[in-house]
């Protein structure tokens, strides 16, 4: 999967879980700022994105990611 | 439990209780599905004796320093144990910096030894000249000259304990470490040793207590709460590799926890799974829960009665593993509705109110009965008082006691700013005082925010993720330090800029826009400035070109007004 379609996706699960239109999310948006949410409800999506994906990210990995982007090329490293 | 006030150093009093309590289990190690470990005191003391002989043979003894930069786990604690053993000060260093920014403190405390964990090691360029010690690296990980933990044996053979007494350091706690000045409080055994008989008396933990340690341990409360508190009762400490939620709400359940630590943000995510499940219950049950709420509430309003909740409320008791009998929740400010609502469910929240100057806490709720309102009555020993009030009695907050730090590391003009010659510390905190003797937070005096995960942001830290940003002056300031507001939430970084008036300014003023912008993202969303002022006089400045803080505070306050910040 390129980058971009793992952008794509990640930008849809956030959507769903809090509640935003996918649209109104672009990959470099801060997602903290963007969909409203604190760390621990980062935390949460992280879960999903783990559970869509069947991968598995240490919580270290997310430390300093802040962007769509950003956290595809975390998921990215673990997807084949 | 351990009697403290006998001891004359933490070292001493753990090393009895791994006699005492050798049989207990003193650690558990969750990471997800799978238990990494699960330890009796005297396997404890047997991992902290390979540890502490590795760091005698590197010379490292009485009044030396260690590091300890690891995530919530038994090792942290096996290695703070060695080096108390070794007679050394503790320094922990807040994981969850950046690399740069661990650097830096490491840098400041001039450590002996590092104990670090893999992943942080990797991120790091630079070590002070110490002894490191890797804990999980993968066998094929080139660590230089940096050694293995799991190359340590633990072993039965106690390496010789270094004896020190109640005033020597015990630890060097950074209380601030984003950058900028580091605070390095220095905190004799003597601190701890007063602290943990003081919080034992309100809230004894003993054998069969399980402390479910989700805070960072570098973190004050953890320290107390997670470590020296349930060790010296012979407790089991729970650890998790993890904070998902989920896996957090598992733990409870499967180690059937029974004390835990939080800051408000976590206390906020437990309220919202509560709430999601309520909200999904069908109507009739709804009512049914509120009504025992209620219930619940006029049952237990002198004090807590486990049984009467726990029978009542049992769903919503069985979600939090059913055993969990009281929250310490503490660090930042703490919504007084959000306390209520756990109570009425019967789950006490303990409101406390510190800070790592101070050790732990000053002041605690005591459930007799509970309050949400305030954040609680000092502990034994400790003075607080209000002083300057004004007419409605809010005045700074300061505190004498025998749980202060005595210095900060290196820097004895912060010191003398921050304690008195009558020994009094100034905490920068607004409040008043009731006629129970309970204090109330209404406010801050200092620049300074705290965020909702209970860290400390002091904004001249901030600025120099700012410091390229091409317009002619600039500071970062808490919008409350400005505009005096009378409570604690919301707390916001505010950017105060220059651009001096010329032909292009206003392209200048633009560019250094879009620049503060940029950059502001690129931080950590805790460090982030909400507003930007747009100034046009010179900032006042001291011979020496050093920002006067105050003066331009003052300025701001006469000259502006909130309704002025353009949001970033």
């Amino acid at each position: 999967m390129s980058e971009q379609d793992l952008t794509a996706r990640l930008i849809d699960l956030a959507a769903k879980r809090f509640k935003k239109s996918a649209e109104s999310l672009k990959s470099d948006d801060d997602f903290f700022q963007a969909l409203g949410i604190d760390s621990m409800q980062a935390m949460e999506l992280l879960t999903e994105i783990e559970e869509h994906f069947e991968v598995e990210v240490p919580d270290y990995e997310l430390q300093g990611v802040t962007t769509f982007a950003g956290l595809a090329e975390v998921v990215k490293r673990r997807v084949p | 439990m351990i009697d403290a006030t006998h001891y004359s150093s933490l070292g001493e009093m753990l090393r009895d209780a791994f006699v005492q309590f050798k049989t207990n289990t003193a650690l558990v190690e969750l990471d997800r599905k799978r238990e990494n470990a699960r330890l009796t005191y005297l396997d404890v003391k047997h991992a902290a004796n390979a540890v502490a002989t590795r760091l005698q043979a590197a010379g490292i003894g009485a009044g030396d320093r260690v590091a300890i930069v690891m995530t919530n786990q038994s090792r942290y604690l096996i290695g703070a144990y060695a080096a108390f053993h070794c007679g050394a000060i503790v320094v922990p260093i807040d994981y969850k910096l950046t690399a740069k920014e661990r650097e830096a403190l490491l840098a400041h405390a001039k450590p002996k030894a590092v104990l670090i964990e893999y992943p942080l090691f990797r991120q790091q360029e630079t070590f002070p000249p110490a002894l490191v010690i890797v804990s999980e690296a993968p066998a094929s990980a080139d660590l230089g000259k940096a050694e293995r933990w799991e190359a340590l044996t633990p072993t039965a053979t106690e390496p010789t304990f270094v004896a020190r007494l109640r005033e020597d350091p015990a630890t060097i706690v950074y209380s601030s470490g984003t950058g900028g000045r580091p605070k390095g409080c220095i905190l004799p055994h003597s601190a701890y040793l007063s602290q943990y008989t003081a919080l034992t008396e309100l809230f004894p933990m003993q054998s069969g207590d399980r402390y479910f340690s989700i805070l960072p341990t570098n973190h004050a409360i953890d320290f107390m709460c997670g470590f020296i508190g349930p060790f010296g009762g012979g407790a089991t400490v729970v650890h998790q590799r993890t904070l998902r939620p989920e896996f957090i709400f598992d733990t409870l359940k499967a180690e059937r926890i029974t004390h835990m630590a939080l800051v408000p943000m976590i206390l906020t995510a437990f309220e919202r799974a509560i709430r999601e499940k309520l909200a999904a219950l069908p109507p009739y049950k709804k009512q049914l829960i509120e009504a025992l709420m209620n219930v619940n509430e006029a049952l237990t309003r002198k004090k807590p009665q486990r049984m009467i909740s726990r029978t009542l409320l049992k769903p919503i008791h069985e979600a939090f593993g059913g055993e969990l009998r009281m929250l310490f929740c503490g660090g930042a400010f703490v919504d007084r509705e959000r306390a209520e609502f756990f109570y009425k469910l019967g789950i006490p929240v303990v409101i406390g109110y510190g800070l790592t100057e101070a050790c732990t806490v000053a002041t605690v709720n005591d459930l007799r009965p509970f309050r949400g309102d305030s954040v609680g009555k000092p502990v034994r020993g400790m003075e607080v008082r209000v002083e300057n009030a004004d007419a409605s009695g809010v005045g700074e907050v300061v505190l004498r006691g025998p749980t202060l730090m005595t210095d900060y590391l290196d820097d004895a003009e912060l010191t003398a700013e921050t304690i008195r010659d009558d020994g009094f510390l100034k905490t920068g905190d607004l409040g008043w005082m009731d006629a129970a003797n309970h204090l109330h937070l209404v406010g801050r005096a200092k620049n300074m925010i705290v965020t909702d995960g209970g860290k400390n942001i002091y904004p001249e830290d901030i600025e120099g993720a700012f410091a390229d940003v091409a317009c002619d002056e600039l500071a970062v300031f808490a919008a409350n330090y400005i505009w005096k507001k009378r409570e604690l939430t919301g707390e916001q970084l505010l950017a105060v800029m220059r651009v001096a008036k010329n032909d292009d300014s206003e392209k200048k003023m633009a560019g250094a826009l879009k620049d503060l912008r940029e950059r502001n993202l690129r931080l950590p969303d805790f460090k982030r400035v909400s507003g930007v002022l747009m100034w046009d006089d010179a900032f006042p400045r001291t011979a020496s070109m050093k920002l006067k803080r105050e003066e331009l505070a003052l300025e701001l306050s006469k000259k502006a007004t909130a309704a002025s910040v353009s949001p970033l």
